[in-house]
């Protein structure tokens, strides 16, 4: 049977995890690498690399960095961040990406994502989108999170997936980082009018979350999470072991 | 010394990598040399099938993988690369592949439920059908990660393992010493290491 999966996020700048962390037996709790293995190890059942570097260095730091978690971890990898045309495509998975994630990029060039699955097909390109409630209608946001670009967030999903994206990243502003659970409103709208994989992102506060979120929404595929992981409020092999219990279909 | 088959379809870092982890050499290669010198061989794939097979073709490696195929070298196909093995797939139309395993590659959505989504992506338990040298290593329900819309249709004789998604897909095919891998070994953590292991040492 098809499980439903952990996805951890690490936001990678210069070369380093960006968010505070602390863990046992991590000896370098900033290294994207260790942490990659780490999750790795405990059960995720893929990888969300976000590149938020501006800096050409630090570009190149990223795909070494990405390179060497390639290296070393042998589950799906996905990248997004700066990914703008298909050269960013190819740079990223010559080393070692599965998936690219693409969100402004998609916005500014409507044609980028049809001409990145006609080369590596849908199933390698994924749409991030940020959305936010303005006057009760989703609208899509850019720029990480700080311009209403005026779009209808589902329609604009739609026409994504008419141009190849083979799955969804679906990130909400309004619940992102406030912790009492995913935007199953939106996650709803979005998952009726789709028919590729939805990986929720934004709320997850507690074990519970992501319980419900399965729960009320079998067409959500995935779970996307950063710091709840990162600061260890989630361990991600406690999570997977209460999703079993509670009968959600889980790889442990 | 295991060759790689690089017929410029897909990149192979992570598979490369994933036989560093597990303690074995190999050459990520187009050369006809190489690979009739190699132990076993791996056919690799993502994309097309119509545009994989025309490469394999017009790099004569298709012939060449035939030829050690029948000689009896063990040879591993994965994802795109099983499909290949078999005589045809309907991907866009119909395109022949390199026959060495009986039977067709054909739409998941034909036989799965309307509501599925396809591709079928994402880890999936596997259900062994048959002993292997390929499974010494894992157990039945243990986890893979898949990524297709189409399948082997086969005769069950060749089916080591399936996955249910809607309906038995094929998920692991043998024929002598040929096998065949519908999910990423190399993304499938350590039972896709276990398999891949298993594969170098066992076959």
């Amino acid at each position: 049977m098809i499980t439903k999966r952990i996805i951890p996020c690490l936001d990678v700048k210069n070369g380093r995890v960006v968010k505070g962390i602390n863990f046992h037996g991590l000896n370098d709790v900033a290294s994207p690498v260790e942490l990659a293995k780490y999750y790795s190890s405990c059960g995720a059942d893929e990888l969300v690399f976000y590149d938020i570097t501006a800096s050409a260095e630090g570009r190149k730091l990223f795909t070494d960095i990405l390179r060497e978690t390639a290296a070393n971890v042998f589950i799906p990898l996905t990248v997004g961040g700066g990914i703008n045309t298909v050269d960013d495509f190819d740079r990223v998975l010559k080393c070692g990406a599965d998936k690219v994630s693409v969100n402004s990029g998609a916005i500014r060039d409507p044609g980028l994502i049809e001409k990145a699955a006609n080369i590596y097909g849908d199933q390698c390109v994924v749409l991030s989108v940020d959305v936010k409630r303005i006057d009760g209608v989703f609208r899509v946001f850019a720029k990480g999170g700080r311009e209403n670009t005026g779009m209808e967030a589902v329609s604009w999903i739609r026409s994504c997936v008419d141009s190849g994206a083979g799955e969804i990243v679906v990130n909400s502003i309004d619940t992102d980082g406030v912790k009492e659970g995913f935007d199953l409103e939106l996650l709803a709208a979005v998952c009726e009018n789709v028919s590729v994989p939805v990986i929720a992102s934004g709320g997850a506060g507690k074990t519970e979350d992501f319980i419900k979120l399965f729960k009320s929404l079998p067409g959500v595929d995935a779970g996307l999470a950063a710091s709840v992981f990162h600061f260890g409020e989630i361990r991600i092999e406690d999570l997977k072991k209460e999703m079993a219990l509670n009968g959600i279909p889980v790889r442990i | 010394m295991i060759a790689i088959a690089d017929y410029g379809v897909g990149n192979l870092f992570s598979l490369k990598s994933s036989f560093a982890a597990i303690g074995h050499s190999v050459a990520v290669t187009s050369d006809a040399d190489t690979i009739r010198s190699a132990d076993r061989i791996i056919l690799p794939g993502v994309g097309a099938f119509r545009d994989a097979a025309r490469k394999l073709e017009e790099s004569g490696l298709g012939q060449v993988i035939k030829e050690e195929a029948a000689s009896g070298k063990p040879l591993l196909g994965i994802c795109l690369g099983m499909q290949l093995l078999f005589d045809k797939s309907y991907e866009y139309g119909e395109y022949k592949g390199l026959g060495i395993i009986p039977g067709e590659i054909i739409p998941i959505a034909g036989v799965t439920p309307e509501d599925l989504k396809i591709p079928h992506i994402g880890w999936n338990s596997l259900d062994l059908k048959r002993e292997s040298p390929l499974f010494v290593n894992i157990k039945n329900g243990d986890h893979v990660y898949f990524v297709h819309s189409y399948y082997a249709c086969t005769s069950e004789r060749y089916v080591l393992a399936t996955a249910e998604y809607g309906a038995d897909l094929t998920a692991v095919v043998a024929l002598d010493n040929v096998y065949g891998c519908q999910f990423h070994p190399e993304k499938s953590g350590k039972t896709g290491l276990s398999i891949l292991k298993a594969f170098c040492e066992e076959t």
